[in-house]
């Protein structure tokens, strides 16, 4: 690690987040417009501040107030919180109420001998206390050192101070006063110089030490002119770096480059720091006064605003297509589009030409940097997007120009299979493989399997690839398999999505289809597998070696000898014995409520933004996750682009949540919880053999069989479609599937929030409860909501019955497929338990026992059971 | 000597072991709730407040401190990991904190003297702060990164409670362990020193860090080396990890602290992760053979363990690392050694 990237010594300490220093910033800060005043800090970071002076000292602020606010603030973002922090006021109270709030190792800015040595030590004694570096500004009892000598005396007295009171000298950062030059009165012709000088003579007398300045009182009289103040600044730095300076309070986007000053002005600003001439000139006059003539001629003029901002706009257009498609700019691609293909045109060339070269070229880019971990998927998928509007610009040219387009490296169809509706896992595939080269059709969801097939044969499809979320789904999977064999197809089969697993594909879909068929487990994979599935040359290594993988994960699960089951009678022995003393009283409001639309401001609140970055294949935890090492970058984008995109859901009223929750007078019955009126639902129970003195659970285990209540609910977010048609009309792949993306984390919320409005209120066995975000996403309240078709309720086809109960279809408009997937997709059910000792766990694998028993006591054959409960019989 | 030099003299001779989880062991016990409550005649459930046992079920700690000092251990933490005011007003009995972390260091110290007396080799009592449920630089309210559900100023104070307590009871040094929140550990050290000056003597802290992903940062966001300069000032005795992963997971964030750290390292990780069913099965010599490899590489001056480690799995890396040598401190160059949420290091 060293300090500065570039590989200087010195230091950027960014500035601009000083109210004494930044007039904007003041502004802000004046005003309460905190969220633009972080911005500030971020900007510097940005600009390579390499630690954030932060200084809130004005008068009409309560800058103890404004400080701890600020930095409480700065916290919250990485990005800016990764560099340390300098915690500035000529103020004790406000430095400490700082230093409260940092949580790294900052630097104190500043203390002095000002008021004598006593507090001088004690304010040293606390930095040491909280752990932190010190400025030490070059002041004592009689006032500020202006001279070389009182710089020198006053810092190597208060070097002997601090390391006699066990300071450690390397914390110690001294400054010894940059103070105006040029002012006209010669005796602070010298200041300059003598700061340099005085530096280098204290460096030597105190080791390990550091030095630090103001650098705009240098500047002072040349307020209002940009250009001599920063040609002073960068001029003064260039001697004093040497000298010994480390540090200095500047702008960090504002300095220029030494080489790059005019020469003429270079030099002037060198006689008056460094004192090069002197007296008066021939030509009559002093160097400050050639400085001042000097200074006339740059009046105005800002070398650095003339910069273009956008310097890649000045490329050519090829190397301007492949930076918009790797950074994901769409701004400029319609234009640069049309440039590439007028020119192409121009040339005697065709339009396809412009996808063939340019733009495939910037998407090999993209593919190559996913390829090796260097982008991610969001990133992936704005370049994407960027790409389809390119494509769709050149379309009516293609179409005109009436030729071939260019051979695709594979087709592949892609379904959501019957039953199931959900689609961000096989949209992001296929994006990625579109982004790849490979033409894509997506058959949507709820595809039924004649249909895959028949998009299959007549398109002469290279590949099918099937996805599903729910565990129904993996049945219609072996199904379409089923039907590809009679078909007699020979393709190869990919299988993703979130129930499915290389056990499963390899157990039951694969035996099913002579061809092959591949397990894909995430969409960074899919690429990879399609083009050697594709390959003349991979294809058939590639083939056999799934082959063999899958007969091993074949044999070792015929090897494993299963957990013991226990016998039905012998679990239900060892059934969970919950103290129904504790069990929670009668409802304050039994029966049904309808919810028509929840606030989704308040759903916002409790978001678990987790699972979120998880639909993404952003691996990690939230916050952590947005100053993760590897994909913190990726994350902290796609999270602005989501709070953006969640704001105008708000504020426009996109989607509206609908939700009816019941609490019903149960008891339990056996493994059976039955409602008043009537109603039975059967529940499992688990039945492998359990160590230590673990219960085998089931859900009626916390309903006392002597009276007791059960609730069940249903919620969803409906709108959407509208807007994600708007998205696919341009070609958006990015906003649709943030779109539902945020939807699914909506629907979760609202969930969560009604369980709590249940708890609180409705049956209102918790009426105090108060519980954080994160507390409420770590589940550490009192009660469950098992969900139908989650572990440790895996019958989805309890979902009719509960959805019966509750009237959801009427009263919060969610139905339900044949595989009893709920629509609209963004949409979660469930029951409410609300004994404290209840608790999720997982049924497992189940004995035919109890699969004949379950089957009769939910009035339906066992085929039918076993159906439902498959993925438990295994 | 003080309990600062007897415990760097072993420490220059050996690798001292310390003791393993308190929790898992206790729920062995199946305690009810009125094991739990006592005739305190608190008004909460007290059922999961394993601190408390101290005063209501004393046996209970004593037998687990004692099968760990058979197993080899040179330290005690005490057992007080949620004994401070903000967590113990969970269960009502706030009020207690005090007699909780006496007692507790007590019991502690009773069996570490004991011990010691039977064969002369030293053995210390680590007092063990958690770091509360409460946290000074995050703010649980998504909408309001401002916010803060606690302040310094009453974190110091809830510390120092307990600190004062726990060296009342006998405890040589204060653990500040699980760290999640590098701010807490910070005003935790505050607490520390405060205490010192109202005692008119050192108190020697102990650090551990807990990471809260793979990447190696807390939860509060700080590299490993990002930690350890936020909390140099402390001059902790010994500073290390503990808690969030098994030894695997952990290894590479063991190299950087010990090459970065000039003061004495201590690692007691979890025994591995746990299973789908929540809990811990890595077997002892599985462990042992994980932690071994650092010992052997020269990286670790103290080792022990954390959630689900058992006597057995103490046992397993004492026997593991007898007679390996410790790790050499290294000298450190005096450059300034800042922090955000990562390192920045000021070349002298």
């Amino acid at each position: 690690m060293t300090a500065t990237s570039s590989g200087s010594r010195f230091v950027n300490i960014g500035e601009r987040t000083n109210v004494t220093g930044s007039a904007k910033f003041k502004k802000l800060i004046m005003a309460g417009d905190y969220p633009a005043a972080v911005e500030v800090a971020r900007q510097q970071v940005e600009n390579g501040a390499q630690v954030i002076d932060v200084n809130m000292d004005e008068g009409l602020l309560d800058a103890v107030e404004a400080m701890t606010t600020y930095l409480k603030l700065l916290a919250a973002e990485p990005d800016i919180a990764r560099v340390p922090v300098m915690v500035d006021s000529s103020k004790w109270e406000v430095i400490e109420a700082g230093l409260k709030c940092v949580s790294g190792k900052p630097i104190v800015n500043s203390i002095s001998m000002k008021e004598g040595e006593a507090p001088f030590l004690e304010a040293a004694r606390k930095c040491m206390d909280y752990g932190a570096a010190v400025v030490v500004m070059a002041f004592d009892e009689t006032g500020q050192a202006d001279t070389k000598a009182r710089k020198i005396e006053i810092c190597k007295r208060a070097y002997a101070l601090l390391t006699g009171i066990g300071f450690p000298p390397e914390d110690i950062i001294f400054d010894p006063n940059v103070f105006a030059v040029a002012t006209g009165i010669e005796e602070h012709d010298r200041y300059g110089l003598d700061f340099i000088e005085a530096v280098a003579e204290i460096r030597a007398a105190c080791p390990h030490v550091h030095f630090s300045g103001g650098l705009s009182n240098l500047s002072f009289s040349f307020r209002g002119n940009e250009t001599v103040r920063r040609a002073m600044h960068s001029v003064f730095l260039y001697h004093a770096i040497p000298a010994g300076l480390d540090m200095a309070i500047v702008n960090a986007g504002q300095l220029d480059v030494y080489d790059q000053i005019d020469l003429v002005l270079r030099d002037a600003c060198e006689d008056v720091i460094l004192m090069r001439r002197p007296g008066v000139g021939e030509d009559g006059k002093t160097a400050t006064e050639r400085l001042i003539d000097l200074a006339e001629s740059y009046k105005g003029k800002d070398v650095v605003a003339e910069k273009a901002a956008e310097e890649w706009r000045g490329w050519d257009v090829v190397k301007r297509l492949e930076h918009a498609l790797v950074k994901g700019i769409d701004a400029y691609v319609v234009e640069d589009t049309e440039e590439a293909r007028a020119r192409i045109f121009a040339a005697g060339g065709r339009p396809i030409e412009v996808i063939e070269g340019p733009l495939m070229g910037g998407m090999n880019v993209v593919g190559d940097l996913f390829g090796s971990g260097k982008m991610f998927l969001p990133q992936v998928v704005k370049s994407a997007r960027v790409m389809k509007k390119a494509v769709a610009h050149l379309i009516p040219f293609i179409e005109a120009d009436k030729q071939p387009g260019a051979k695709a490296k594979g087709r592949i169809i892609m379904a959501t299979v019957k039953g199931d509706v959900h689609d961000i896992g096989k949209n992001i595939v296929g994006v990625v493989l579109q982004c790849n080269g490979y033409e894509v059709i997506d058959l949507g969801v709820m595809v039924p399997w004649p249909k895959i097939l028949e998009a299959a044969n007549e398109n002469q499809a290279d590949i099918i690839g099937l996805s599903g979320l729910i565990t129904p789904s993996l049945d219609e999977m072996v199904t379409v398999a089923e039907e590809m064999q009679r078909a007699e197809m020979n393709i190869p089969l990919l299988i993703g999505g979130a129930t499915t697993s290389k056990v499963h594909t390899a157990l039951r879909i694969d035996p099913a289809y002579t061809g092959t068929v591949v397990h894909v487990l995430d969409a960074s994979r899919a690429v990879g597998v399609a083009s050697q599935l594709l390959s003349d040359t991979q294809a058939d290594g590639f083939k056999a070696s799934v082959a063999i993988d899958y007969e091993k994960v074949r044999e070792a699960r015929a090897n494993k000898g299963q957990s013991d089951l226990l016998p039905l009678a012998e679990a239900r022995a060892n059934r969970f014995p919950a103290d129904f003393a504790l069990k929670p009283g009668a409802p304050a409001q039994p029966g049904l409520h309808v919810f028509e639309a929840w606030d989704l401001a308040d759903l916002a609140e409790v978001i678990d933004w987790t699972p979120f970055f998880r639909a993404w294949e952003l691996a990690g935890n939230y916050p952590a996750i947005l100053t993760d090492d590897v994909v913190g970058e990726s994350a902290t984008s796609l999270f602005a682009d989501a709070q953006a995109m969640l704001a105008r859901i708000i504020d426009e009223k996109w989607l509206t949540a609908r939700g009816v929750c019941a609490l019903w007078p149960a008891h339990a019955d056996g493994d059976d919880v039955v409602l008043e009126g009537g109603t039975r639902l059967p529940f499992l129970r688990q039945q492998v053999k359990k160590s230590r003195d673990r219960a085998n659970f089931c859900l009626a285990d916390f309903i006392d069989p002597a009276g007791d209540w059960l609730g069940g609910f249903a919620v969803a977010i409906h709108g959407i479609e509208p807007h994600l048609a708007r998205f696919q009309a341009v070609h958006d792949d990015y906003s649709d599937i943030l779109l539902k993306a945020l939807a699914d984390r909506f629907a979760e919320a609202f969930a969560e929030r009604l369980h709590q409005h249940v708890r609180t209120t409705l049956w209102g066995y918790a009426p105090g409860e108060q519980l954080t975000n994160e507390a409420l996403i770590r589940e550490e309240y009192r009660g469950i909501r098992p969900a139908p078709g989650y572990p440790a309720c895996p019958d989805h086809s309890l979902k009719p019955i509960l959805f019966d109960l509750l009237r959801a279809p009427d009263n919060a408009g969610i139905v339900l497929t044949e595989s009893q997937a709920m629509l609209p997709t963004a949409a979660v059910s469930g029951f409410y338990f609300g004994h404290p000792q209840s608790e999720y766990f997982g049924v497992a694998r189940i004995g035919r026992d109890q699969l004949e028993e379950y089957a009769a006591r939910r009035g339906v054959d066992v085929p039918t059971a076993e159906r439902w409960l498959r993925p438990n019989l295994d | 000597m003080s309990a600062r030099e007897t415990f760097l003299a072993e420490a220059a001779k050996r690798i001292l072991i310390t003791d393993g989880a308190f929790g898992t062991e206790i729920q062995n016990w199946k305690l009810s709730e009125a094991d739990y409550a006592g005739a305190l005649g608190l008004g909460h459930d007290q059922k999961g407040n394993n601190d408390i046992l101290a005063l209501t079920k004393p046996e209970v700690p004593e037998a687990i401190h004692r099968a760990y000092f058979e197993a080899g251990a040179d330290i005690a933490e005490t057992n007080t990991f949620s004994a401070n005011r903000i967590s113990q007003a969970d269960y009502g009995a706030e009020d207690l904190v005090r007699e909780i972390n006496a007692e507790s260091a007590k019991l502690a110290r009773r069996l570490a003297d004991e011990f010691q007396a039977k064969d002369g080799r030293p053995r210390f009592v680590a007092g063990a702060i958690g770091p509360t449920n409460k946290t000074l630089s995050l703010s649980p309210d998504v909408n309001d990164p401002g916010y803060r559900e606690i302040e310094w100023d009453t974190l110091v104070d809830v510390y120092k409670e307990q600190a004062a307590a726990l060296v009342e009871g006998g405890a040589d040094f204060i653990l500040i362990e699980t760290v999640f929140d590098t701010l807490n550990a910070k005003a935790g050290i505050m607490a520390v020193r405060q205490l010192e000056q109202e005692l008119g003597r050192e108190v020697p802290i102990m650090l551990s860090m807990t990471l809260t992903d793979l990447s190696g940062r807390n939860l509060s966001g700080h590299t490993v080396e990002a930690f350890w300069h936020a909390v140099r000032h402390a001059k902790p005795i010994t500073i290390g990890l503990n808690c969030s992963f098994g030894a695997t997971q952990l290894r590479p964030h063991v190299k950087t602290l010990a090459e970065t750290a000039d003061t004495l390292i201590m690692i007691y990780p979890n025994a591995g992760l746990p299973n789908e069913l929540g809990e811990y099965d890595e077997m002892p010599d599985t462990t042992a053979g994980f932690v071994g490899e650092w010992a052997v590489a020269g990286q670790v001056n103290v080792l022990g363990g954390c959630c689900g480690s058992t006597p057995a799995h103490i046992a397993a890396i004492a026997r593991k690392v007898a007679g390996l040598e410790p790790r050499n401190l290294p000298r450190l160059e005096p450059v300034t050694r800042l922090a955000g949420l990562e390192p920045f290091i000021l070349p002298a």
